[in-house]
């Protein structure tokens, strides 16, 4: 056992931060670090810094385009891309549908898709959730009909993160309906510019809008965007998700939001004194800080585990569970540094560079907003009840 | 960072996982209680020197001295092997505490006198810091000893001493000068048990211990029984501590694990309804969220174990107090959730999962519990 980061993991992380101190726009930096409304335009322009750095897939083989970057680094990476008020790295493309491309794609759509993640010429989105299909994502329903040299496509996707920015669409579709509801899934690769294609979007609670709805009418699909085989796609579906299982975490977001914490609580007076001294509210940020601790160490652990070759079972649902967990809490503290300040929400100021009306509190106005979004950590990429299903499973033998 | 064991740290957890698995299967434990009944010292004289002879007193104790020079890993390794079998004989003060105090702060002659004895297991140290008035506060001493005839003269209280009624040696923190605040003036002394003026009331505790009352009563102590420097007692009574509440986090863990197998176990088996209780997911939740906290847990003993000897002393308190607020909060969790899944059966002295329990709830009541700890890690947000 050697409980303290390597001289080499040190280095690496002292890299990275330093890379990221000097490289990372300062308008993107205070958008991040805000809360404010960060841009399709930012994404991208982060993600061709690190490109041009060599840095623009830290998940991916060295073979590939990637980094080679084994866990450790990874999570130091993401760590310190987090903390310092990156925007994160849009994993649809990433480390979603890239993997997938690797081990089952043609050489045709390998070479057609792979760089153009990495340069985000191309943004994907994931077209999986329906309406009728949430948790259980095997009974979904949008049909795919091979039809000469393409299939047509005709169903409703939900939730779809940033659909209104993507230009392609990796979506599980319907391609038999004949047997088990795990079978006849297909992953189809749809242009979002195709015709038949409406993307609605979605309110959520903090004003946002992120997610979309994504309706398919009759859609064309050139018939050599199937991924894999026909009907195998649930197969693909269960890689993608087992791949970097331990990414879940959340601990950059965690740590990112624990410094603003303490730094608004800092700065917000209680009985004229900070926040952040007041016997409650010190109670409770200690607490919390105690829980990113021990987040930060269980992942370690597991990571470690995970290198020296001892297979990972329901560990990655704890991850998620106690990442979306101290999330959430994190929101409700910094909510709560708010006080009376939690109530305005001008929905101009979480743009950047806004001076109008209230503009001197208003690094305060986004907090509640930020509150209510942070919910979803726990709802999406698997509810945490359903991954509190896989570990209770997974402990009692029946 | 690497938390595989290498070859000794597997060896150690397998020889002391064997202990464990030979001597301290439920019943027989529950045996040897009933017929120590609540005399002292309330565990086996036969099995504190079996683990003597397993080298467990040596492990922390300089190689120079007889000992194996073992760390925190090791030291972790053992205790949570001691807290999956609920073991009763008394090992934390005396080879972590005594032993680790000693080799790293005493003098050339305390380590001479002492860490020889303590490897081959011929001695029980207990830790008498805290005082009836003082609950958590390491500080807060009134027991006072004053200059005399070349030595010191001790008076004063000290409470609930953990296995004090069979220790041979106690180390006590007593007030050498009155000071301006509270943390200064204090010395850290080594007392004999059997040094006149000393009493010692013994009693059992909530989780099937035994712990006692000390009082001093013009107990005269020789220089040569300071450790570390006059009046800088408090700092070095802090840091033992923080050595204890390493161990403890640990032995929680081991406590928690096994307790969350037994619980799933138990529900895998018990039928209602014509089916296994741990088929509802009402139950298998619970404990997915006893799995969470045997983890966090875990985590935090890990982080412990890293800082516990670091010379920073922001470092080595911040990861102890996280690492015993951790401890205790996942203890009461687990232990909670375990009485509750295991239903009437939980709440009688006949299953193992009561004594987990209770053990868990000690672990948190001792050396400053959950929200006494939660507060300390404050100062260093």
């Amino acid at each position: 056992m050697d409980l303290h980061e390597s001289a080499d993991e040190q280095r690496f992380r002292a890299e990275v931060r330093q890379f990221v101190a000097a490289n990372l726009p300062d308008d993107i930096r205070a958008k991040v670090l805000g809360f404010l409304r960060v841009e399709r335009e930012d994404y991208v322009r982060w993600q061709r810094i690190l490109a041009a750095r060599g840095w623009g897939a830290p998940g991916w083989p060295k073979d590939q385009g990637g980094c080679g970057w084994n866990a450790v680094q990874r999570n130091i990476f993401e760590e310190e891309c987090f903390t310092a008020g990156a925007p994160r790295q849009m994993p649809f493309g990433l480390s979603m549908i890239a993997p997938v491309l690797m081990k089952y794609g043609t050489p045709a759509q390998k070479e057609r898709f792979l760089p153009r993640i990495v340069s985000m010429d191309d943004w994907w989105c994931q077209g999986y959730s329906e309406p009728g299909a949430g948790s259980d994502l095997a009974s979904l329903k949008t049909r795919a009909e091979l039809k000469g040299s393409h299939y047509v496509v005709t169903g409703q996707k939900i939730w779809t993160s940033f659909a209104q920015w993507a230009n392609w669409m990796f979506a599980l579709v319907r391609t038999d309906a004949s047997g088990k509801p795990q079978r006849g899934i297909s992953l189809l690769l749809i242009p979002m510019d195709s015709k038949g294609i409406t993307v609605r979007p979605i309110k959520t609670l903090d004003g946002g809008y992120d997610v979309n709805e994504v309706f398919l009418d009759n859609v064309e699909v050139p018939a050599e965007n199937l991924v894999g085989e026909e009907n195998d796609g649930w197969t693909l579906a269960k890689f993608l998700l087992g791949h970097e299982r331990t990414a879940i975490a959340g601990l950059g977001m965690c740590k990112r939001l624990l410094r603003r914490l303490k730094e608004v609580a800092s700065t917000q007076a209680k009985h004229g004194r900070p926040l952040l001294q007041d016997p409650r509210f010190r109670d409770r940020v200690a607490q919390i800080e105690i829980d990113v601790l021990a987040h930060e160490w269980s992942l370690a652990r597991l990571i470690s585990l995970e290198q020296a070759g001892r297979g990972l079972g329901a560990e990655p649902s704890m991850l998620k569970i106690r990442g979306s967990e101290i999330q959430g809490e994190l929101g409700r503290l910094l909510m709560e540094c708010a006080g009376p300040q939690a109530l305005p929400f001008v929905d101009e100021a979480t743009v950047f560079g806004y001076e109008g009306l209230g503009a001197k509190a208003i690094e305060l106005n986004p907090l509640a907003g930020v509150y209510l979004d942070l919910r979803k950590v726990a709802i999406y990429g698997g509810t945490n009840e359903i991954q509190r299903g896989l570990i209770g499973k997974s402990l009692v033998a029946l | 960072m690497n938390f595989t064991f290498n070859d000794e740290q597997q060896m150690l957890a397998d020889s002391i996982g064997r202990f464990v698995q030979d001597e301290y299967d439920f019943e027989s434990r529950r045996k040897r209680l009933a017929a120590h009944g609540q005399s002292a010292p309330g565990y086996s004289e036969a099995l504190w020197t079996r683990l003597a002879d397993m080298g467990l007193f040596a492990l922390n104790v300089p190689e120079a001295f007889g000992g194996i020079g073992g760390g925190p890993v090791e030291t972790m390794i053992v205790m949570e092997a001691l807290g999956r079998g609920l073991v009763l004989e008394p090992y934390v003060a005396t080879g972590v505490i005594a032993a680790r105090l000693i080799a790293t702060h005493g003098s050339e002659a305390l380590k001479d006198g002492f860490l020889q004895r303590i490897a081959e297991g011929k001695l029980r140290v207990s830790l008498a810091a805290y005082e009836p008035q003082a609950r958590y506060d390491l500080h807060d001493v009134s027991t006072r000893a004053e200059r005399h005839d070349g030595g010191w003269r001790l008076h004063g209280a000290k409470s609930v001493v953990l296995h004090g009624d069979s220790a041979d040696w106690f180390i006590v923190t007593a007030r050498t000068r009155p000071a301006a605040t509270a943390a200064e003036g204090l010395t850290l002394f080594l007392v004999d048990a059997k040094a006149a003026g000393v009493s010692v009331q013994g009693f059992p505790t909530i989780d099937n211990q035994c712990c006692a009352e000390l009082r001093l009563d013009g107990v005269t102590v020789a220089d040569a029984l300071v450790v570390g420097a006059v009046d800088q007692g408090l700092a070095l009574a802090e840091w033992s501590v923080d050595q204890g509440i390493a161990a403890l986090a640990a032995e929680a863990v081991g406590c928690m694990e096994r307790l969350t197998e037994l619980t799933c176990e138990y529900i895998g088996t018990r039928k209602q309804f014509g089916v296994a209780i741990g088929s509802f997911q009402a139950l298998q939740h619970r404990t997915a969220d006893m799995r969470i906290a045997v983890e966090q847990a875990r985590a935090l003993a890990l982080m412990a174990a890293a800082h516990v000897d670091n010379n920073d002393r922001a470092t080595r308190r911040r990861a102890a107090s996280a690492a015993k607020a951790m401890a205790g909060r996942s203890g009461r969790f687990v232990g909670e959730q375990a009485t509750q899944l295991h239903g009437g059966m939980g709440m009688t002295d006949e299953m193992a999962c009561g004594h987990y329990f209770k053990r868990l709830t000690a672990i948190d009541m001792t050396w400053g519990n959950s929200e006494h700890h939660v507060e300390l890690y404050g100062d260093f947000l």
